[in-house]
């Protein structure tokens, strides 16, 4: 394994290699298709170079634990916006998770639906190409139309058009409390539908998930701790009559299992995310044959188990998904499994060709985690 | 400002493209009469003209590719035009190019409420995108000063931000999907009514490409219900250090106001002479708006007020009614219109570290003496977007070469700092030969090698955004 400890080692490390390399970060989340190749490590780049609370960003070596910067920004009081999922439980794996992996991976949480997905946090990026050369886009501040957007492309390029080496990202004020209203035994349809009533009404509401096994919708407020009540007892009132509150840690604890996935941890069977337009998602747990699932996102991010066998599922949830739009990712197989079907979604034509031409260009020789993404 | 000559080859055949042209568009949708031309000559960076070949109306997708298609076979530039609002020269034609408008394309497509997007031909105007679902109290919220006029196409090429984007995010954070055009004519679809990408992230990539990659006719874009309500507070200081502070107080409090603006006392004066909102007389200017019920309202504005105090300001108006409201806005939204009162004026959008702002506008104001002439300030402080606007006289020779001057110094300032050329309006043609300040040879090559992807043959607005230097060969071996 190579563990370069500086941007110009990281460089040298990718200008030299003659074969594919498998790029990590923590390690953590081993998704896509298995790579053979070199392992590169990006872990040896490591620290916050700069957090400036007031201007709400931090940058930092890609390698950096992500545990390090959640509590340097706890303790200004600040967190990441996006609520990045913790692939550990789901998938099994140890080490560290670090930032450089959750932006190549473009990992975003129950919050996306309202503060945006990590791709929106990102500010700038520093990287190394299939070339070897050390590149920069972006920065550090949060409006910049400076030449083309490459941050956005590098966010969830699962290191596949480069290796990051430093990112630099806009951060949130924790608010002073949350609240979740919960009701159990709701049909998919009436779940995703109180959602929906939920994230149209006027009360900024981030998270809105449901959960098969207990028919259980779930609708996070944040805020000033008179704004949160307020907003309970208008909602309390309208959409989510009867519900019950959760507050504090106690709603707190609900958004982790949520982010995390954690009810079809430990479960056999493969696992698949699913992005669907939200009042899609029953259609396609009927579909499916109501599989367990997890609807976050308002119903627009499906996550569900599917049996081992076969292919995983992949050729239903395709199927599914081609009919209603939309796109769907095998996270957790076996490595046969993601070995034989395409973990993520196959593109048309003709984005397909620009997918291959922007690959020929950032990675020409093809060494950075070759077939990880198809 | 250097353009490419255009190619004589295309100018020759002129009217053998125009003949083409319109065997797949009716009549009226193609001009090449140069009296008519002359109306797509430039855009809102006046000071540069230039009338095109011919203009182009297409009023489909399928008009659009089959006027590229022939525009490829041609060899003929193409230059995307929303509504010609561009600051930065976006979409200035050159004398070898069609202009292909998409005003006509203004219709919606798909409304849903449930899902909270619209979809939209990309000729519509920003402000009629909210037009369309305000009566549902829904609303589309990137909110360029522009609004009235620009478009979705524009909105979309330059990444457009507003007064909002402190909470909302600019265009690229209520993007859904585009349907995009290739210079070859292939109509490709991006994204869709459901979020993020299921490969590469090509939205975000499209989003802020500066027509360059290819031609956007329809949007999915995501509406939001309307706040309860929203109302300003207005703070006044004599010291625009202290202004600063407290703004990074308020950002820190925890409080997310949806926008933090910033004036300094030239700007204050111009629009206090021009449109009488009542402001004090001070050094800096901030209006912070908080959205949410009446109650929350009140709540967030008492934490915001508390802050400000701890400040000392000289004055602290909190708005108790929509007039009062209006009153406090009145100001901020004439800046613009106040300055060009007084003068000729150059608007730059550098951004910058909000703790750089008591040091950049230092600098400034000791710049604005070097050059000889007066500058304002008004700008996004939550974000650190500033706005200076440099006054000059367009029929005294030599004053418009020493604004660009004096604009390019305060760009690199803002680069020096830790920020950006530009964090709303685009490269165009105006901040073109400054990108190698902010970017090195391999940065810039890498984004030109994105452009080699879409469109090889450098058809697509060439002359923009990247030095003319650095695109050089890439313009010649194309053509
Ligand atoms: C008074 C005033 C205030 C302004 N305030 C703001 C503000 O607050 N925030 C802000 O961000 N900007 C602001 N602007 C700048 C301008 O309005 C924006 O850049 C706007 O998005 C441009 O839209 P447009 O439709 O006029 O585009 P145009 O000027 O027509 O074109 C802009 C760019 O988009 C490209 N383009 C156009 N159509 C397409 C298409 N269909 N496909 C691909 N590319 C295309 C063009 O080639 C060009 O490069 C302001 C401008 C003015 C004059």
């Amino acid at each position: 394994m190579m563990r370069p400890g500086s941007e110009a080692e990281l460089a040298d490390a990718v200008a030299g290699a003659t074969g594919p390399l498998r790029v990590i970060g923590g390690g953590t989340r081993d998704i896509g298709a298995p790579v053979d190749g070199d392992v590169l490590s990006a872990a040896g780049l490591s620290g916050i170079s700069l957090y400036e609370p007031g201007a709400l960003t931090l940058v930092a070596a890609a390698g950096t634990p992500l545990a390090d910067i959640e509590a340097a920004l706890a303790s200004e009081g600040q967190r990441l916006a996006f609520e990045p999922m913790d692939h550990r439980g789901l998938l099994g794996t140890t080490g560290v998770p670090t930032i450089g992996g959750v932006v190549a991976a473009n990992v975003s949480g129950p919050r996306r639906i309202q503060a945006g997905a990590c791709r929106d946090s990102a500010l700038g990026v520093r990287f190394v190409d299939g070339r070897g050369r050390v590149l920069k886009n972006g920065g550090r501040v949060m409006k910049n139309v400076t030449g083309y957007d490459l941050v956005k492309l590098l966010a969830g390029s699962w290191g596949t058009l480069g290796v990051l080496s430093e990112v630099s990202l806009k951060v949130q004020a924790i608010p002073e409390t949350e609240a979740t209203l919960v009701a159990q035994g709701l049909s998919a349809q009436d779940g995703v539908a109180a959602l929906s009533a939920a994230l149209g009404s006027p009360f900024d509401v981030t998270g809105a998930a449901w959960l098969s096994d207990t028919g259980e919708a779930r609708v996070r407020i944040e805020g000033l701790a008179a704004s949160v009540a307020y907003r309970l007892k208008q909602m309390g009132a309208e959409i989510c009559a009867g519900w019950d509150v959760y507050e504090g840690v106690a709603s707190a604890a609900l958004w982790q299992e949520v982010r995390d996935v954690t009810p079809l941890s430990g479960q056999a069977g493969t696992v698949w995310r699913v992005s669907v337009k939200p009042t899609d998602a029953p259609a396609l747990l009927n579909a499916l044959g109501d599989p367990q699932a997890i609807c976050d996102w308002g119903g627009g991010l499906v996550w569900l188990l599917m049996p081992e066998g076969g292919d995983g599922g992949a050729a239903a949830v395709r199927g599914a998904v081609a009919r209603l739009g939309g796109h769907a990712t095998l996270v957790r197989g076996s490595a046969e499994t993601r070995r034989a079907v395409s973990v993520f979604q196959p593109e048309e034509a003709g984005v397909a060709r620009i997918t291959a031409g922007l690959r020929a260009q950032f990675d020409p020789r093809g060494i950075l985690n070759p077939g990880l993404m198809g | 400002m250097d353009m490419p000559p255009p190619s004589p080859t295309v100018l020759a055949k002129k009217a053998r493209i125009l003949d083409r042209l319109r065997t797949v568009l009716p009549a009226d949708a193609v001009i090449g009469d140069e009296a008519e031309t002359r109306a797509y000559e430039c855009d809102a960076l006046t000071a540069y003209r230039c009338p095109p070949l011919a203009a182009v109306l297409p009023a489909s997708t399928n008009e659009v590719a089959a006027v590229l298609k022939i525009c490829h076979e041609e060899n003929v530039p193409v230059v995307p035009r929303g509504a010609g609002t561009s600051l930065a020269g976006g979409a200035l034609p050159t004398a070898d190019s069609v202009i292909l408008g998409v005003a006509r394309m203004n219709a919606v497509l798909e409304t849903d409420y449930e899902n909270r997007f619209v979809r939209v031909q990309t000729g519509r105007t920003n402000l009629s995108v909210t037009g369309a679902v305000e009566e549902m109290d829904f609303f589309y919220a990137p909110d360029p000063s522009s609004q009235l006029a620009c478009a979705i196409a524009g909105n979309i090429a330059m990444n457009s931000g507003g007064a909002h984007c402190l909470k909302y995010g600019v265009t690229t954070n209520n993007l859904l999907g585009v349907t995009l055009v290739t210079m070859e004519g292939e109509v490709v679809e991006i994204g869709g009514a459901h979020l993020d990408a299921g490969g590469l992230d090509l939205l975000g990539l499209i989003c802020g490409s500066e027509g360059q990659l290819g031609v956007v006719t329809e949007a999915t874009l995501r509406i939001l219900r309307k706040p309860e309500g929203a109302r300003p507070v207005l703070i006044g200081y004599d010291d625009i250090v202290v202004a600063g502070e407290c703004v990074s107080d308020i950002i820190k409090s925890g409080i997310l106001p949806v926008a933090i603006e910033f004036m300094d006392r030239p700007c204050i004066r111009a629009t206090e002479a021009f449109a009488g909102a009542g402001y004090p007389d001070c050094e800096a200017l901030l209006i912070v708006e908080v959205e949410g019920s009446e109650e929350e309202i009140a709540a967030q504005l008492e934490r915001i007020v508390a802050i400000a105090k701890t400040h000392n300001p000289v004055e602290l108006r909190e708005s108790g009614s929509p007039e009062e409201s209006a009153k406090i806005w009145l100001g901020r939204k004439s800046a613009f219109g106040a300055m060009g009162q007084i003068n000729d004026y150059m608007c730059l959008d550098g951004t910058i570290p909000v703790s750089q702002l008591p040091l950049v506008l230092r600098r400034i104001g000791e710049m604005s003496k070097e050059f000889g002439l007066d500058v304002g300030n008004v700008f996004h402080a939550g974000d650190g977007n500033m706005h200076p606007l440099i006054l000059f006289d367009a029929n005294k020779p030599g004053d418009l070469e020493k604004c660009e001057a004096f604009g390019a110094e305060i760009l690199k300032l803002c680069v020096e700092v830790g920020g950006c050329l530009t964090g709303e309006h685009g490269v165009g043609i105006e901040k073109r030969d400054l990108m190698v300040t902010q970017y090195e040879a391999d940065d810039l090559d890498i984004q030109m090698a994105v452009k080699d992807v879409f469109d090889p043959k450098w058809l697509l607005n060439p002359a923009k955004v990247f030095p003319l230097q650095s695109s050089e060969t890439r313009r010649i071996a194309a053509e």
